[in-house]
């Protein structure tokens, strides 16, 4: 069928489009929860409480946003509230004989029950969001200049993954976080407090997935209800896994499903009819893909810190 | 003492064992004690209703999200407030955000045992098999609406009415108006599941769009459950990329869809509640429900000693637009003058009941013909409740 041929007709270059804009939209919240991860989990500890972190910082930068007018404001917020939630995570985990996964997973009920609790009045009302960068204006398709309206908070993670990339490789405070993370009982030795280093490997990560939420609400899709997040947080989770505790690998993996979760309904949109619940599966698949190809039963992850999981 | 026989139990244990118990019967909420102390005050009351004078009753409402979603839960929240202010002897009580699962049983039991309801609106689908047909069994004298058409005569408890209304004549106009304003008519569906409710949905507005432009298609994205913001944020998304330029929807908050087409720079038409504050600019007129209409003369009825299971009020309430079941938003600043007056003209047909939406000879997408000529289908036909395609004009499937 032919359309008369409008210059905002993009047929099956939607598609690519699409995915594009979807890494840049979709995958900002993967790359600040699973960057956030990253520090957490290299220096031994897991938090899987960031899904719940991921919905009480979407819920806090709403809120706030509205409430002051601000949405700058809101970023911070969703970040402060992180910090609150990575305090309690950070100092119950370490409690002898306490396991972090079983405390992440009540973290998980805590953060989304305060979030759903606090955010009731603030279903209804528009908050302001961010401010978008327009990089597509040098083109006159609308299309084009929407998918390449990308958020500052993109910017921002693509900027924060090198940084953390460095940080681990060539500072002190990297070495005392990996070190912290690999062999304990070293750190110990070089006189490091585990305790500390732990603590604020946690408050740090549950910073960044504050803001990743942050833009969850105040970016994109831009609202606040209680199912935001739809499982993001855990996803990011996972992520960290296939991304070898690499922050630039965390990068990708990030961009990746940001892509996928697009990939459903842009293809509907061209007319491929068969099998949408198949697209719309498609992060889920790809975690799973990915989770095969990278394990293998005769040897161990290569990067994985050597502390994690553990009960030291 | 019997105890005696317990002496090899350390006293650690006994205790530990009277906490366990304790904690057991927390839980369950001493459920046999309960019952049936609040049945006889239920069979207590069940005549006192009938009594009449301003003898306050308590109507309990549950919905499965946020009671502000400015969807489907809104919708329902607004007729129970409306009711509560209009009549002074109801007492309202209400539970939002209540799962499908038997945490909405133990909300319409608690509702019962201690807030003493007589009436109860579960609005939510999936509330009615089993939870809302267990507690009507063990409750006969509490009257129960659900929002659906899943009642069956004879094979469910007496004391459970079903209301749900023909939307899809709301949307009928909605597509008569978005393919006038419209340039190429191309239009925009974002559904939640391929069920019949939702396809109607679509073939209805498809239906009204092809009415006044025989041209008119509507591309149809299906993003896989009720509540998927991601999802329908990326479907609106990309219905703008290929240049679609009204869109609609059937899911649960219709937020995401009115707030991402605006952004992009379309038009919209609403669906559940009124949704012209989201998308002042784009906002063209909306399906909306109008439960406020329902609720009140349902409340009148029971006030007038009628119930559901003598038989006073029907077990099955249905209509649309001419029954006020449903109502259109009003028509938002892009809509004009030649479209008002289509849509006006058409709505003026649903309410003199001369409109068939579903004529004889229909095709389906696939070029079958899905209604035979000549056998138009009328609105309450129930053939119509278990549509299985999409008609000429959607693409998709």
């Amino acid at each position: 069928m032919t359309a008369p041929a409008a210059p905002e007709v993009l047929g099956w270059w939607g598609v690519p489009l699409a995915i594009l804009a979807g890494m840049m939209r979709g995958g900002t919240p993967f790359l600040f929860v699973s960057l956030g991860e990253c520090i957490t989990e290299k220096s031994g500890k897991i938090n899987l409480g960031l899904e719940g972190t991921l919905l009480t910082g979407a819920m806090s930068a709403y809120a706030i946003s509205y409430l002051t007018g601000s949405p700058w404001l809101g970023v911070l917020a969703a970040g402060v509230s992180g910090v609150g939630l990575g305090l309690i995570h950070g100092w119950l985990s370490q409690q002898p004989r306490v396991n972090d996964v079983a405390v992440g997973i009540a973290m998980i009920i805590f953060g989304s029950g305060i979030a759903f609790f606090l955010g009731k009045p603030f279903i209804q009302p528009s908050a302001p969001p961010l401010p978008t960068i327009h990089l597509g204006d040098w083109s006159s398709i609308p299309a084009v200049q929407a998918a390449l309206a990308i958020s500052p908070l993109f910017v921002l993670g693509v900027a924060i993954a090198p940084l953390l990339k460095w940080f681990f490789q060539s500072t002190r405070w990297g070495l005392f976080i990996r070190a912290v993370g690999d062999s304990p009982d070293a750190a110990k030795a070089m006189g490091i407090s585990i305790f500390n280093v732990r603590m604020l490997s946690v408050v740090a990560g549950s910073f960044l997935a504050g803001i990743g939420g942050a833009s969850l609400s105040l970016y994109y899709p831009g609202v606040w209800t209680e199912r935001i997040s739809s499982g993001q947080g855990l996803m990011a989770v996972a992520l960290v896994i296939f991304a070898k505790w690499n922050p630039m690998q965390c990068l990708w993996a990030s961009l990746l499903f940001g892509g996928a979760q697009a990939l459903g309904p842009a293809l509907q949109s061209v007319g491929i009819k068969e099998g949408y619940y198949l697209f719309n599966a498609a992060p889920y698949i790809l975690t799973l893909l990915i989770m095969i190809l990278t394990c293998s039963p005769k040897r161990t992850l290569t990067g994985v810190p050597g502390a994690l999981g553990t009960d030291n | 003492m019997s105890s005696k026989k317990y002496l090899n139990l350390s006293r650690r244990q006994v205790i530990r064992g009277l906490l366990a118990t304790t904690a057991f019967g927390a839980t369950a909420k001493f459920g046999t004690g309960c019952t049936p102390s609040a049945q006889t005050t239920a069979g207590a009351g069940g005549a006192s209703p009938a009594a009449g004078g301003d003898e306050p009753m308590t109507v309990g409402f549950i919905y499965v999200g946020p009671k502000d979603d400015y969807g489907y839960n809104q919708a329902h929240a607004e007729g129970a407030k409306a009711i509560a202010d209009k009549f002074s002897w109801i007492k309202l009580v209400e539970e939002a955000s209540v799962p499908e699962t038997t945490a909405v049983a133990e909300s319409m039991r608690s509702m019962i045992d201690i807030d003493g309801a007589k009436v109860l609106f579960p609005t939510s689908f999936g509330y009615f098999d089993p939870h809302i047909l267990k507690m009507a069994a063990e409750y006969p004298d509490v009257q129960f609406f659900h929002c659906a058409g899943l009642y069956k005569e004879g094979v469910h408890p007496k004391n459970i009415g079903s209301y749900f209304g023909y939307i899809d004549e709301a949307q009928y106009v909605a597509g008569v108006t978005a393919a006038l304003t419209s340039k190429t008519a191309k239009l925009g569906f974002v559904g939640a599941k391929p069920i019949p409710q939702v396809l109607r949905n679509i073939n209805s507005f498809t239906l009204g769009a092809r009415s006044v432009k025989p041209e008119a298609t509507t591309q149809v994205i299906f993003t896989g459950d009720w509540a998927l913001p991601l999802k329908e944020a990326e479907a609106v998304n990309s219905m703008a990329d290929q240049g679609i330029e009204v869109v609609t929807c059937h899911v649960d908050s219709p937020k995401v869809v009115m707030e991402t087409a605006e952004k992009r720079n379309m038009f919209c038409t609403g669906y559940h509640a009124n949704q012209v504050a989201l998308a002042p600019k784009g906002y063209l007129t909306g399906a909306e429900w109008d439960w406020t209409s329902v609720y009140t003369r349902l409340m009148e009825d029971i006030k007038a000693g009628k119930s559901v299971q003598s038989g006073g009020i029907p077990h099955i309430l249905r209509g649309g637009l001419k029954d006020g079941f449903c109502k259109m938003s009003a028509y938002g600043a892009a809509v004009p003058a030649e479209a008002k007056q289509a849509a006006d003209a058409a709505k003026a047909k649903f309410m003199d009941g001369s409109m068939v939406i579903y004529k004889g000879g229909l095709k389906d997408n696939q070029g079958k013909e899905v209604i035979p000529t000549g056998g138009d289908l009328k609105q309450q036909d129930i053939k119509l409740e278990e549509m299985n395609y999409l008609v000429e004009g959607v693409i998709g499937s």
